[in-house]
């Protein structure tokens, strides 16, 4: 577990010593650039605008309305923040206009998919390591799976588990779960085969049968390679959830947001979804690393 | 005493590699009876490894006998019956000390409460009484390989074999590790196969000293020694250890072991 000596001094000392510097840095370039972009990107409809209106304009209006316009080409921040603050903070999160219950009902298929793809990925990461027959014959297959968009395989899965009578938290979870199992079965298989020699012979020394060895060793040693591949697996489990939300015409979730957002051209309304959306991510990978340090430092990890 | 636990008559092993095969162990015949302390010494590719693993079925003989106490070396491991040392300790590293020594009493089954003081008492044999939940990092490389040592000691077997298990450290931690060794040994009574390259430290641990030579890996000499059993280091100052010394390094010289 990596342990981080906290800064002392004044504030503005902690704040150019700690991360909240170059964080803000980048952050006050991105909005810069966004800002300059959405003049940029809007401005040729709000000149078509006011020259239809016959208003003699300056480039302060120009950039004033180019900011503020209701159904802009690149929405500006602070149009994007208000939607977020009234879609979250002002709104019931029982609502079907709060962002939150969006996040909710996205969040759920992706955490329930991760874990189908995690019992998934270890389960034929166990098999590859143990069956050398499974090697050959599954792991083309695996890596093939990958190589097929997902935006190709989603309506298929959404049509055949909906005929089935899976509708809803389902069939999203199985897209999350195509696309997370991957990086969990090369992670494992990875993990799973890192005992050195030594440490394998000493387990023959002592007659430990397959099973001891595989309890005792061979999965204590991939949960550094377990962790590696599940940051990558939840932040695309994600991914497949929100694409699932999109051939459906789901009423709820990010995707429907992005979807319906796309529908009637409010574009204020899908880059407040981008926003919640990476939001959850952010937070899931975030989830996924604390649970890595505290396993870590259970296990008695170097600090 | 003189009841024998390893008997390997013509023992012959050749791995194949990809250009010329290697001849590891050339007709290998060697007797070790309960209660010895053997050391098999020799310069590096000699086989006395080899002859370990061997012995402890981690390799198996192209060809010849080899039986360890009365059976088979794969019944003898089935059996458990010897602890081995490796050359690093090979703690596993997201286990605190204890729970590595308990390691192999969890693998025979014993319940958590007879793991935990039998793992106590070795951990208190070799002197690590206080650092039972520390984690491996946290000792130094001695004391890593003093806590290999219980690990080996703690399901009780007859045989201890060890590979060079204090070669990667000081010699001052080396000596230290020796004497403690030896007062150990003396108090159990095990029969000790003890790999090693360094001259005095074969002397000042065996009854008996097993010189081996390389290409192919074969024993040139097999001797006897008859040393007091209570010695400590200032034993290696006497005649008596020099006369011993002198010989391993004559036996050595014959087999060519000193030429380029």
């Amino acid at each position: 577990m990596t342990t981080r000596v906290a800064p002392s001094g004044t504030l503005g000392q902690r704040i150019y010593a700690g991360r909240a510097f170059p964080v803000s840095v980048i952050l006050t370039l991105v909005l810069i650039a966004w800002y300059a972009g959405a003049v940029y990107l809007n401005a040729p409809q709000v000149i078509e605008k006011f020259e239809r209106a016959k208003i003699d304009w300056t480039v302060g209006q120009l950039i004033d309305a180019s900011w503020s316009m209701g159904r802009p080409v690149l929405p500006s921040p602070h149009q994007v923040a208000i939607e977020l603050y009234k879609t979250t903070v002002l709104k019931n999160v029982t609502s079907k206009r709060s962002l939150i219950f969006h996040a909710y009902v996205t969040g759920s298929s992706t955490l329930l998919g991760f874990a189908m793809g995690i019992v998934l990925g270890i389960f034929l990461a166990v098999g590859i390591v143990h069956v050398q027959t499974l090697e050959k014959s599954l792991l083309p297959w695996i890596i093939a799976s990958q190589t097929v968009p997902i935006l190709a395989i989603a309506p298929m899965v959404i049509i055949i588990l909906g005929n089935m009578g899976y509708t809803g938290l389902l069939p999203k979870a199985i897209i999350s779960m195509y696309l997370c199992f991957f990086p969990v079965v090369i992670g494992m298989v990875k993990g799973l085969r890192s005992p050195d020699p030594l440490q394998l012979d000493l387990m023959r020394t002592y007659s430990a049968t397959p099973a001891q060895v595989f309890w005792k060793l061979r999965l204590a040693s991939s949960v550094p390679f377990l962790f590696t591949s599940l940051k990558v697996a939840v932040a695309i489990s994600l991914v497949g959830a929100i694409v699932g939300e999109l051939p459906t015409g789901a009423q709820a979730g990010i995707g429907a947001r992005l979807l319906s957002g796309s529908y009637y051209g409010q574009t204020v309304q899908i880059w407040s979804a981008l926003v919640v959306a990476s939001v959850l991510g952010m937070v899931l990978v975030y989830a996924v690393g604390l649970t890595e340090r505290i396993v870590a430092s259970r296990m008695g990890q170097r600090p | 005493m003189s009841e024998p636990i390893i008997n390997a008559e013509k023992l012959n092993l050749v791995f194949e590699t990809a250009d010329v095969p290697v001849h590891a162990l050339s007709d290998v015949d060697l007797q070790i009876n309960k209660g010895d302390f053997v050391s098999l010494i020799g310069p590096s590719g000699c086989g006395k490894t080899t002859l370990l693993r061997v012995i402890a079925d981690l390799e198996k003989p192209t060809s010849g006998k080899i039986d360890v106490a009365g059976v088979s070396p794969e019944k003898a491991r089935l059996n458990r019956l010897y602890g081995y040392c490796f050359q690093a300790p090979v703690l596993y590293p997201w286990r605190s000390i204890i729970r590595n020594v308990t390691l192999p009493l969890e693998l025979m089954g014993l319940s958590r409460r007879d793991c935990q003081q039998r793992a106590k008492e070795h951990l208190g044999l070799v002197g690590l009484e206080g650092f039972e939940n520390k984690f491996p990092w946290q000792l130094s490389g001695g004391m890593q390989q003093r806590a290999s040592i219980a690990r080996a000691l703690c399901f009780e077997p007859e045989l201890m074999l060890m590979d060079e298990p204090f070669g990667a450290l000081d010699e001052i931690t080396r000596d230290h590790l020796n004497e403690q060794f030896l007062r150990l040994w003396g108090s159990t009574g095990k029969t000790v196969v003890f790999v090693t390259h360094s001259i005095s430290e074969a002397v000042f641990l065996s009854t008996k000293i097993v010189v081996m030579s390389p290409r192919p890996g074969r024993i040139l000499k097999v001797i006897d020694t008859d040393l007091p059993p209570d010695r400590t280091l200032d034993f290696r100052d006497t005649a008596k250890f020099q006369e011993i010394a002198h010989d391993v390094r004559m036996a050595l010289r014959e087999g060519h072991s000193y030429d380029d």
